[in-house]
């Protein structure tokens, strides 16, 4: 789902050059049309903010710190490709310009987890 | 065709009720539509159980509590359109005339707390991407944005259905609020506030369905589920893609609803539809054609959902003064709107009602509605 490379980390997407639409994460099957020649492609590590909401209260499973961002970013390139994803910094709102990031957040453990996060 | 007539409702109230299991609501709600339609259960052909959380044979457990066992027992599960599936199956089972009395039933015995639902994988719950509530307040922010609706508005919805709740004594709050109340609520996930989401909880319904025109019969039914692509569908993808012209899972059962109930918006006389939260009502009043999209403010401004109102929506308080019991739900809505067509209800009654129409949506995505006239 994710490739990680010292403290850089890439979202690992699918792209079906039939449909011309990309996801993540990469799947059998394009999500949207059902073409099935989905390659797998390196996704942009930039983006803009769409939505964004804040999550007070840990949900069941999420040993992680609260709060935190919760929002859709629509990636680069075309056409969009708009993910949920975590979200962090000061100036998070509708189209701000955020940053693929690695993000540890401890697992139920308390070991530490790699997922990601966009910056501002 | 046969028609499908609803002969007998009965309801287990909404709320927290410590010391009942589910199989003993789903046994009061089912006792009360059988006695309802003049039967026992040993007298209907099958049963159809939503749950969502009631585990293996459900439905078993509440027939086989009143003798009722030896029929097919289907339970049905479809997320928060649970009941709505359930019901599709036993109307179709009439209306095709394989049967001639069925039972129709809901319960749900909800987990305390925020929802743990076996819907997200554990690496989408360990990264924090499962708060139902964020997803819930991501589409409400949309929604403000796409429409200029605003904080107020939403806050006016759970005043409305607050204030008909209190006339419900099955709902789980029975006290109103104003509107500088539920924006001073603890806020969840902005914009939504405690009060403007619904709380998962506990409690039954139940329907006897027979063939005939007499009465109230179910006119239109539809279950859908989402097309893909909307990155804030109740399907909750991780990805999406523009999707200004995707048709919502609403959207495609009213559209067949209506059709085949021969019916439009406008002849509507009454509604219950999902409120989950107050932006997810706002929605459905567009989607199920009461307005055009971004028109709600306009609604709300003139009465016209209120009771006494043109098209009154959730004069049993909706979720968010029931609570939502998730098997239970969709035909909570559908006991409601049946008794606003007899004309039986006390004190929220629609008066002269003939045509009503119930709404439900949730995870799969699934979406169920139900246009019941007399």
């Amino acid at each position: 789902m994710v490739r990680i490379d010292g403290d850089r980390i890439t979202l690992l997407g699918g792209w079906s050059p039939s449909s011309g639409y990309r996801h993540f994460p990469r799947a059998v099957v394009c999500p949207f049309t059902g073409a099935d020649d989905v390659e797998a492609v390196d996704l942009p590590g930039e983006g803009t903010v769409l939505l964004h909401t804040e999550v007070l209260l840990a949900p069941p499973g999420y040993f992680g710190p609260v709060p935190y961002g919760l929002g859709v970013v629509e990636l680069e390139g075309a056409p969009p490709l708009r993910i949920v994803t975590r979200l962090q910094g000061d100036d998070i709102r509708p189209g701000a310009r955020v940053a693929l990031a690695l993000e540890e957040v401890p697992d139920a453990d308390g070991n530490p987890l790699a997922t990601w996060t966009f910056r501002s | 065709m046969t028609d499908v007539r609803i002969t007998g409702v009965g309801m287990h109230p909404f709320g927290r009720f410590d010391g009942l299991t589910g199989t003993d609501m789903g046994v009061v709600a089912v006792r009360s539509a059988l006695d309802e339609a003049g039967l026992n259960a040993r007298q209907v052909q099958a049963a159809f159980c939503g749950t969502a959380y009631g585990g293996v044979a459900a439905g078993h457990r509440v027939l086989g509590a009143l003798a009722g066992t030896g029929i097919p027992i289907v339970d049905v599960e479809a997320g928060c359109a649970s009941g709505g599936a359930a019901l599709q199956l036993g109307a179709a089972s009439i209306a095709s005339g394989q049967y001639d009395r069925v039972l129709v039933f809901g319960l749900e015995k909800m987990p305390k707390g925020v929802i743990r639902s076996s819907f997200f994988a554990p690496w989408q719950e360990a990264g924090g991407l499962s708060p139902a509530p964020a997803y819930f307040a991501l589409r409400a922010q949309r929604l403000l944005l796409d429409t200029g609706l605003t904080r107020e508005h939403l806050a006016q919805v759970v005043v409305k259905n607050r204030r008909n709740g209190v006339d419900n004594p099955d709902a789980m709050f029975q006290k109103a609020v104003t509107v500088d109340e539920v924006l001073a609520a603890r806020m969840i996930c902005d914009p939504l506030t405690l009060f403007m989401l619904c709380s998962p909880n506990e409690g039954a319904a139940a329907l006897v369905l027979e063939g005939g025109a007499e009465g109230v019969t179910v006119a239109g039914i539809s279950l859908r589920s989402h097309l893909p692509g909307n990155v804030l569908g109740e399907d909750s993808p991780l990805c999406g893609i523009e999707d200004a012209d995707i048709t919502s899972p609403t959207e495609l059962a009213a559209t067949d609803a209506y059709r085949q109930a021969g019916v439009g918006p406008t002849e509507v006389d009454v509604v219950e539809c999902q409120d989950t939260d107050s932006g997810r009502e706002l929605l459905a009043w567009a989607e199920l054609g009461l307005c055009a999209a971004g028109d709600q403010d306009r609604l709300l401004a003139d009465g016209s959902t209120l009771l006494g109102g043109r098209i009154p929506v959730n004069p049993s308080g909706g979720l968010l003064s029931k609570g939502e019991p998730l098997g239970a739900s969709a035909l909570g809505q559908v006991v409601e709107i049946t008794r606003q067509l007899r004309g039986t209800v006390k004190d929220r009654q629609v008066d002269g009602a003939r045509v009503g129409l119930s709404h439900v949506i949730g995870r799969g995505a699934n979406a169920c509605v139900t246009i019941l006239t007399r």
